[in-house]
C-alpha cells in the first residue's frame, strides 16, 4: 500500500470547478472520456437495435430470393442515390463542425451544424416523395398491399404528400413567427436559433421539390415499362396480372378511374400470361413482405434522422450562445458520432434495398 | 496516523447525510444522487415484488384443488402472465443492479456519483413509466394472457392488451440499458486513483458483466417488441404466418434477449454472494480472478445458447445439438464460482448472521437450480420435461432461490450503510429460515410432479397431482410470509434500529469508509485504498465502536498485521 498522507486526508470544503465540468468529475479529461465511452456504447446499442431488422431482411431474402431480386425495381435508385449523397455531404459538414468547435470557433461550428440540419431535412423531403408515390400506387406493408399501376402527370401532388407535409408547414410558420417575435424583443440568439430552425424545415421542402423533379424525369421511363410488359421485371408483370384479375369484377363499376392504367398494359397481357402468372401466383402478394421490411427499416432510420435533427438543434443553440471551447466541446463530438452512425446505417440500407440483384 | 478529531469527523455518524441534507418530495423526485435513486429504485422494485407475489399466491391457492379454485380459465391465464411479466421486467432485472448496485457501485470505486446522473434518474422514471404500462394492461380491463414471452401468433390474435404490455416492456428495456451503460462507463473512467481492475470488489465485476449483457441484448428485445407491435397493428407479415411470416423467428429474437436476460438476473446476485461469503468468513476470497473472469465468461457464453428454449420448436437437429452443447458449457464458469465460494468458507471464521444465512441459502438453492438446468439442456430429457412443472421449478430455483435470496442477503449486508441503523439479527435469521423452508416446500414438489408429466400453465389438473400442489401452496404461503417478514425487519430497523458505526462488519471495500449513512458526496475524505478482501487492513476503534482503516487508527492501539495470506 502506498503511504497515506493522513494529515491532508480530508477533502477541501470548497471546490472551484470550471463552469462546464459536472461536480462528480475530477477534471475535464475524465468528463470527456466518460462522455466519449458513453456515446460509443450507445452507438453499439443502436447498431444492435437495427440488427433485428437486418436479420429479418437476411432471412426473408434467403427464403424468398425471387421477391427480393424483383421487388427493388419499385424503388427509385436515383432518389436513393441522391439521398446517399445528401447524407454523405452532411457527414462532411458535421465533421467540419466538430473541428470548428474543437478550435473554439462557435460561429463556424454553428454554420456547419446548420448545413447538416438542412441536409437531414432534405433527406426527409426526398423520403416523403418516395413514400407518397408508393402509397399512391398501393404499395403498402404486406396486409395492405394492392398494387395499382398508373402514371401520374409530372409534379402531381399526392394526397399522402400533403398529409406528410402538414407538420413541416406548421413548424415552418411557427419558427418564422418565433424568429420575428424574438427579434422584436431583441433576443438575438433566440431569433437566430428560430431562423435556423426555419431554414432547416425549408430544407424539407427543397427535398420535396428535388424529389418531384426526379420523379418527373423518371415518369417517362416508368410509362415505357408499363407499355411493354415483356421488358418489365417479372414481378411487375405478375402484379399487373394480379391486379387485372382483381379488378375484373368491379373495374367497370368503378367507371373510368383505372381506364388509363388498364389500357396501357392491355396489349401485353397475352404475352405475360404464359410464364409469370402460372409460375408464381403468390409472387405479387409476397412482394408485400419486402415492403414491410423496407418500411420498417427506412421508417426506423427516418425516426433516427428526426432525433438527429433535434440533437443537432441543441448543438446549434449552444453554438449561438458560444459554449464551445477548445477544452470543452464534448457534446458536439458525441452528436457528431451519432450522426455518422445514422449515415452509416443508410449506407447499408441503400444497396441492400435499392441495388440488390 | 490521524488525530481523534479527524477520525470522528470521518467515521462518526454525521448530523447531515444524503437522506436529510435536503428535504421535501422535490428533493427526491429531481435528485441526481445515485444513493437516493438507488433507494427509490428499491422502493419501486419492492412494490413490484409484492404485487407480482400477490398474483403468485392467488395462482397457488387456485391450484390447491385439482379442478381449480376460484379463477376462470381466462383469469388464470391473465394472472400467470402478469405474475411473470411484472416479476421479470419490473422486479428481477432491475432489482440487484438498479437498487443495490446504484447505491454501492460509485462508493466502491471512491466516486461521487455515476458517470451520467441525469441518465440514471431517467432510467428510474422509465422504469416507472414501463411498469405503469404493464399495470395499465390490468387496469384497462383488457388484461394480458400471452405469457410473459408474448409468443406469436397468439400475441397477434388475442384481444387482450398486448400493445400496452409490450410497449411497457420496451420502455423497461431502455431503463435497463441506461443503467448498464452508466455502470460500464463509471467503472471504466471513474475508479479511485490506483484502483486497478483487480482491486475491484467482485460485485463490480459481476455488475460490469451484467451491463455488457444489458447493452448488447436489450436493444434486440426492443426492436423485436416494436416489430410485434407493428405486426399487431399493421400486419407486416414478418411474424404472422397468415401473411407469410415466421412465428419461430419471433422465438429466436425473443430468446436472443431473454436467455442473456437470465444472466442479467443472476450475475449481480452472484456478485453479492462473493462479497457476503468473503466478509462473513473474514477470509480473502478464494480464486479472485477465476470468479471475476467467470462472470465475463458467463456473460459471453450466454449469448450462444438461446436455442435451448426452442428444442421442440422444430429447429434443425444439428442446431439443437450445438445449442445443447454450449448450454452445458455454461455450467463450467457457474461451477467455478460455487467451488470458489465453498473454498472461501473453508477454515474461515464464519459469522452466521442474517446476510450470511441468506448467502448460504443462495449457494444451496442456486446449486439445485443450476444442476436441474442440465436436465433441461440435455436433448432427450428435455423432450420429456419441456413445458412441465420441472421447468417452472428449475427457473424459480435460479430466479427466486438465486436472485431474490441474494437481494435479501445484500439488503441485510448494506442496510446499516444505507440507513445507519442495525436490524434485529435474530428476527432476520428467522425470516431467512422461513424463506428457505417455504421456498423448498414450494418448488421441490414441482420437480416431482413435473417429472411425472404435470404440464405448466394449466388451470386444472389430474387428481393424482393434487397432493404436490397442496404442498406447494403451503410452501408459497410460508415463503410469502418470510419475504414479508424480512422486509418488515428491515423497515423497522431503518426507523427504530440501533445506531451503528461506519463499518460494523469489518469489510474492506471502499463503501465502508464512508459514514453510515453516507454524506451527500459519499466521502468527506480521500478514501484509503486496500485490497477489497484484505480484512486485516481494518482495525477496531474503541471510541467509535466500529472498524476503520489501520492507517487512520490510533497507533498506540493498533494490533500488528497478521502475515498476509497467500494462495
Ligand atoms: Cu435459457
Amino acid at each position: 500500500m502506498a503511504v497515506v498522507d493522513t494529515d491532508n486526508i480530508l477533502e477541501e470544503e470548497h471546490h472551484h470547478h470550471e463552469p462546464f465540468i459536472a461536480h462528480h468529475f475530477d477534471d475535464a479529461e475524465q468528463q470527456f472520456d466518460s462522455g466519449k465511452l458513453g456515446i460509443w456504447l450507445f452507438l453499439v446499442t443502436e447498431i444492435l437495435f437495427f440488427s433485428g431488422l437486418f436479420v429479418a431482411y437476411t432471412l426473408y431474402r434467403i427464403h424468398h430470393p425471387e421477391i427480393f431480386e424483383q421487388a427493388h425495381h419499385f424503388l427509385d435508385k436515383r432518389l436513393g442515390a441522391l439521398n446517399t449523397i445528401v447524407l454523405l455531404f452532411s457527414s462532411l459538414t458535421m465533421a467540419l463542425g466538430v473541428h470548428a468547435a474543437q478550435n473554439g470557433d462557435n460561429k463556424k461550428c454553428g454554420l456547419y451544424v446548420l448545413i447538416t440540419m438542412v441536409c437531414a431535412a432534405m433527406f426527409l423531403g426526398v423520403k416523403a416523395i418516395e413514400y407518397s408515390h408508393k402509397w399512391d400506387l398501393g404499395i403498402f406493408v404486406r396486409s395492405e398491399f394492392s398494387y395499382h399501376p398508373h402514371t401520374a402527370e409530372p409534379f402531381h401532388v399526392s394526397p399522402y404528400l400533403i398529409k406528410l407535409s402538414v407538420i413541416p408547414v406548421l413548424l415552418l410558420v411557427g419558427f418564422i413567427a418565433a424568429s420575428f417575435f424574438a427579434r422584436a424583443s431583441s433576443k438575438v440568439a433566440l431569433s437566430k436559433f428560430m431562423g435556423g430552425l426555419a431554414i432547416t424545415v425549408g430544407g424539407y421542402f427543397v427535398g420535396v421539390l428535388i424529389g418531384m423533379t426526379f420523379m418527373a424525369l423518371t415518369a417517362e421511363n416508368e410509362h415505357a415499362q408499363l407499355e411493354s410488359p415483356s421488358q418489365a421485371p417479372l414481378v411487375l408483370r405478375a402484379l399487373t396480372l394480379d391486379d387485372d384479375k382483381h379488378d375484373d369484377g368491379h373495374a367497370d363499376a368503378d367507371g373510368d378511374a383505372h381506364a388509363d392504367g388498364d389500357h396501357s398494359h392491355a396489349d401485353g397481357e397475352d404475352h405475360a400470361h404464359g410464364d409469370s402468372h402460372a409460375k408464381s401466383p403468390d409472387l405479387g402478394r409476397d412482394v408485400g413482405i419486402f415492403f414491410s421490411i423496407y418500411y420498417c427499416m427506412t421508417g426506423l432510420h427516418a425516426i433516427h434522422i428526426i432525433a438527429g435533427i433535434v440533437a443537432l438543434a441543441w448543438i446549434y443553440w449552444r453554438c449561438l450562445v458560444v459554449h464551445w471551447r477548445p477544452d470543452y466541446f464534448g457534446p458536439v463530438d458525441y452528436v457528431g458520432l451519432y450522426w455518422h452512425l445514422v449515415d452509416l446505417i443508410w449506407i447499408y440500407l441503400f444497396p441492400l434495398l435499392y441495388l440488390i440483384d | 496516523m490521524a488525530s481523534a478529531e479527524i477520525r470522528n469527523k470521518i467515521f462518526d455518524t454525521p448530523e447531515t447525510n444524503y437522506l436529510n441534507h435536503t428535504r421535501g418530495w422535490k428533493s427526491w423526485a429531481f435528485t441526481l444522487d445515485h444513493k437516493r435513486i438507488g433507494v427509490m429504485y428499491l422502493i419501486g422494485v419492492t412494490i413490484a415484488l409484492f404485487l407480482a407475489g400477490a398474483f403468485a399466491l392467488v395462482l397457488r391457492w387456485h391450484l390447491f384443488w385439482f379442478e381449480g379454485g376460484f379463477l376462470s380459465n381466462e383469469m388464470y391465464n391473465q394472472m400467470f402472465t402478469l405474475h411473470g411479466a411484472i416479476m421479470v421486467f419490473s422486479f428481477i432485472i432491475p432489482s440487484v443492479p438498479a437498487a443495490l448496485g446504484n447505491f454501492v457501485l460509485p462508493m466502491m470505486i471512491g466516486a461521487k456519483d455515476v458517470a451520467f446522473p441525469r441518465m440514471n434518474l431517467m432510467s428510474f422514471y422509465l422504469w416507472i413509466a414501463g411498469t405503469c404500462c404493464l399495470a395499465a394492461a390490468i387496469l384497462s380491463g383488457y388484461g394480458l394472457d400471452t405469457g410473459w414471452t408474448f409468443y406469436t401468433p397468439y400475441s397477434i390474435e388475442t384481444s387482450t392488451g398486448v400493445i400496452f404490455a409490450t410497449f411497457g416492456a420496451f420502455i423497461l428495456g431502455f431503463s435497463s440499458i441506461f443503467t448498464g451503460l452508466n455502470f460500464l462507463v463509471t467503472v471504466n473512467t471513474m475508479r479511485a486513483p490506483g484502483q486497478s481492475w483487480f482491486k475491484l470488489p467482485l460485485f463490480l465485476w459481476s455488475l460490469y458483466a451484467t451491463s455488457i449483457i444489458q447493452i448488447l441484448a436489450t436493444p434486440v428485445l426492443g426492436i423485436t417488441l416494436l416489430m410485434l407491435i407493428a405486426e399487431r397493428t399493421m400486419h407486416i407479415g414478418i411474424f404472422d404466418p397468415k401473411y407469410g411470416g415466421d412465428p419461430v423467428l419471433f422465438q429466436h429474437f425473443f430468446w436472443f434477449y431473454s436467455h442473456p436476460a437470465v444472466y442479467i438476473m443472476i450475475l449481480p446476485a452472484m456478485g453479492v454472494i462473493s462479497e457476503l461469503i468473503s466478509v462473513y468468513s473474514q477470509k480473502r476470497i478464494f480464486g479472485y480472478s477465476f470468479i471475476a473472469f467467470s462472470s465475463v465468461a458467463i456473460a459471453l457464453l450466454g449469448f450462444l445458447v438461446w436455442g435451448h428454449h426452442m428444442f421442440t420448436s422444430g429447429q434443425s437437429p444439428m442446431v439443437t445439438l450445438i445449442f445443447s452443447a454450449i448450454t452445458f458449457t455454461v455450467a463450467i464458469p457457474s461451477a467455478v464460482k460455487v467451488f470458489n465460494w465453498l473454498a472461501t468458507l473453508y477454515k474461515g471464521s464464519i459469522l452466521l448472521n442474517t446476510p450470511m444465512c441468506y448467502a448460504l441459502s443462495f449457494i444451496f438453492l442456486f446449486g439445485i437450480g443450476g444442476l436441474t438446468g442440465l436436465f433441461l439442456g440435455a436433448l432427450s430429457t428435455d423432450i420429456h420435461l419441456h413445458d412441465t412443472y420441472f421447468v417452472v421449478a428449475h427457473f424459480h430455483f435460479v430466479m427466486v432461490g438465486g436472485t431474490l435470496t441474494a437481494l435479501l442477503g445484500g439488503l441485510f449486508h448494506w442496510w446499516p450503510k444505507m440507513f445507519g441503523r442495525m436490524y434485529n439479527d435474530m428476527l432476520g435469521r428467522i425470516s431467512c429460515f422461513l424463506v428457505f423452508a417455504g421456498f423448498n416446500l414450494t418448488f421441490f414438489p414441482q420437480f416431482v410432479m413435473g417429472s411425472r408429466g404435470m404440464p405448466r400453465r394449466y388451470a386444472s389438473y389430474d387428481p393424482e397431482f393434487q397432493i404436490f400442489h397442496q404442498w406447494s401452496t403451503f410452501g408459497a404461503s410460508i415463503l410469502g410470509f418470510g419475504i414479508l417478514m424480512s422486509f418488515g425487519v428491515l423497515l423497522y430497523a431503518a426507523f427504530y434500529g440501533k445506531r451503528c458505526g461506519a463499518n460494523p462488519f469489518k469489510a474492506a471495500s471502499l463503501e465502508w469508509q464512508s459514514s453510515s449513512p453516507p454524506d451527500f458526496h459519499n466521502f468527506i475524505h480521500k478514501p484509503i485504498l486496500h485490497d477489497p478482501y484484505d480484512f486485516d487492513s481494518q482495525v477496531y476503534d474503541k471510541d467509535l465502536d466500529t472498524y476503520i482503516p489501520r492507517e487512520l487508527a490510533d497507533p498506540k492501539t493498533v494490533p500488528p498485521r497478521r502475515e498476509p495470506v497467500h494462495h
